[in-house]
């Protein structure tokens, strides 16, 4: 029954996108509308071919935790990950050398089109899909409960996929609202609401039959990612298409209120999609890998409190000295200063996990990226701070520091937290003894940071000479430096911004290997070990 | 009153005094007595069902592990 219901359904949003293709408005409408006709369309067939066969009872799935689409998850970060980082490394090229805005690729390959291809492909499709294969592997072992919902975690993932396909070919066919993070447009956006929704059903239902009487401190911060986020991405997207057959739609909000609702979304897009949400993978991962508990639960819980109490209120310091009212960037810059001490309570509490088990950092190169992972995590969230005082900010904002406090956190605590994670995971879900080398763990490690701290000196050192050259005037009061000025300063600084990019990268490239291999070749884990074993 | 008047004063007065004493709350409440022991069984959540979920019968599988 339920199979001709989903019959009509894809029928009908096949139809609409043929007819959607047909009276497309613009490219990116047009190309989007193909792709949602022939993903409908594929659909339609499949489940056509499935109905009225008769059904394979599934026996005794409640006695096993759903890993296959979490398998899925981990590959499609990796996939993300290199695709991400290598659209990083090009457009840094492309600011160094701007002959690589190829002539022919006017309009689809050029840096302003590329760059939100980057930073959506590295935050949500490498950290969306890190987080989704995660949460759903953490809630499970955690929970000791089978995933809600049957196959609605695999329509989270492939639902997930398509928002990634769909937004990235958005931006480099012009389909954008260019708000920074939030640039896919409202069909987008409608499609993302529906597959987050399913998400949290999938996540909310398994915590609800849990087996455990209490929700590990892990899943309170996936969770609050995953409310959080939904609230951004609603109130930030209210926006009314032009047209029904157009990408084009207007947002409700008027001017500074859009602004500030923007940097709302935008910062807690930074503290709820890349800090609490890797936060609960580092509440599970990092306890694994050290094989000791946290190492104080009650710090878990007020961290978890204090950081989602203080972050909600820290965007208004990304609109320093604009028609922000005063009060309201003097509110966001004193809770940005506070939210420096649940950051660090965090980052103690993580490193202090290893303590009695430090050892481990010596022989172990997954915990030292896990490990590390913190330090860039404490040093990021110690910037942070500094730069959103508005003083500061008045050097900083604008330049290439913001670019750098980014990547310090993004490849360094966000990168490393996950290659962490992938580390651990892949062996478990594959039921493989270890590593297939963790010598190639070590080049990666190496690699990634020697990256990340090419990637953020120069950028320290570009950012700080272009502020200081902004606002350098002369004796009667003009200023001594064009902007082209700056932009051929900061030459050399930006090859090497794009050498950190290529280590950091070829680290990436050397994990996939590593992991291919893991699953070619690494010794199977014994047989008993995959029987079900009595709980302790 | 202006909307947006009613809605700071509430904002400034009721709302930043429920969610000081909640925080506060928070923070007592983890350390209230027997906390530290309850904790260290929460904590070890982690480390019990790596393979595969509580067994289904209705007995809920942590109190079985509790003396452990």
């Amino acid at each position: 029954m339920s199979n001709y219901i989903k019959l009509i359904a894809l029928g009908l949003v096949t139809l609409f996108a043929m007819i959607g293709t047909n009276y497309a408005r613009d490219l990116a409408y047009q190309v989007h509308a193909i792709i949602v006709m022939i993903v409908a369309g594929g659909l339609f067939l499949y489940t056509l071919r499935r109905t009225d066969e008769p059904k394979m009872a599934p026996a005794g799935l409640e006695n096993e935790y759903f890993d296959s689409v979490i398998r899925a998850g981990t590959i499609a970060t990796a996939f993300w990950g290199v695709v991400g980082f290598l659209a990083g490394t090009f457009i840094a090229f492309q600011l160094a050398f701007p002959a690589l805005n190829f002539e022919w690729a006017e309009g689809l390959a050029n840096f302003g089109r590329l760059r939100p291809l980057h930073t959506s492909a590295v935050i949500f499709a490498f950290g969306g899909n890190a987080l989704i294969a995660t949460s759903f592997y953490v809630v499970q072992r955690t929970s000791a409960a089978r995933l809600w919902g049957g196959n609605l975690a695999w329509f989270v993932f492939w639902g997930y996929q398509l928002f990634i396909v769909l937004a990235a070919t958005g931006y480099l066919l012009g389909g954008t609202q260019s708000k920074e993070y939030a640039e896919p447009e409202w069909y987008v956006d409608l499609w993302l609401t529906i597959v987050w929704v399913a998400y949290l059903a999938v996540f909310l239902g398994t915590i609800i039959k849990r087996k455990e009487p209490h929700i590990y401190v892990a899943n309170w911060f996936y969770l609050s990612f995953i409310v959080t986020v939904a609230m951004l991405h609603l109130i930030n997207n209210m926006t009314i298409p032009v047209s029904i057959w157009g990408s084009k739609s207007v947002i409700v909000w008027p001017g500074v209120q859009d602004a500030m609702i923007q940097w709302w979304y935008g910062h807690n897009a930074v503290g709820f999609f890349l800090t609490a949400g890797f936060l609960g993978m580092m509440y599970y991962f990092i306890p694994k890998q050290a094989e000791r508990p946290v190492f104080s639960y009650k710090l878990s819980i007020i961290h978890f409190w204090a950081l989602i109490f203080l972050y909600i209120w820290a965007g208004p310091h990304h609109l320093h000295y604009t028609a922000l009212p005063d009060w309201a960037s003097t509110l966001g810059m004193v809770m940005s200063v506070i939210l420096w001490m649940p950051s660090w309570g965090g980052m103690i509490n993580g490193l202090m996990t290893l303590s009695g088990a430090w050892d481990k950092l010596r022989t172990d190169p997954v915990i030292r990226m896990m490990v590390i992972s913190l330090g860039f995590y404490g040093m990021s969230t110690f910037e942070g701070p500094m730069m959103s005082i508005r003083a500061v900010n008045s050097l900083s904002h604008y330049t290439d520091w913001t670019i750098g406090h980014v990547h310090s956190g993004a490849l360094g605590w966000n990168g490393m937290i996950t290659f962490g994670a992938l580390y651990y995971l892949v062996p478990a879900l594959w039921k493989r003894e270890s590593l297939y080398s963790l010598r190639l763990v070590s080049w990666h490690f190496w690699l990634a940071t020697m990256g990340i701290i090419l990637y953020a000196a120069s950028m320290w050192v570009t950012g700080i000479m272009e502020g200081l050259m902004w606002r350098e005037v002369d004796a009667n009061g003009f200023l001594v430096n064009s902007f082209a000025d700056t932009v051929a300063a900061k030459f050399p600084m930006y090859v090497v911004r794009g050498l950190g990019g290529v280590m950091f990268l070829a680290g990436s490239i050397i994990m996939c290997y590593n992991l291919w291999m893991t699953v070619r070749k690494a010794p199977a884990k014994e047989a008993s070990l995959t029987v079900q074993v009595p709980a302790e | 009153m202006e909307l947006y008047t009613l809605l700071r004063q509430f904002a400034d007065s009721w709302m930043l005094l429920f969610l000081f004493t909640f925080f506060i709350g928070v923070i007592v409440w983890a350390f209230r007595p027997g906390s530290t022991k309850a904790y260290k069984d929460t904590a070890n959540i982690p480390f019990r069902h790596d393979d595969a979920p509580a067994p289904s019968q209705d007995q809920p599988a942590a109190t079985k592990e509790a003396r452990a």
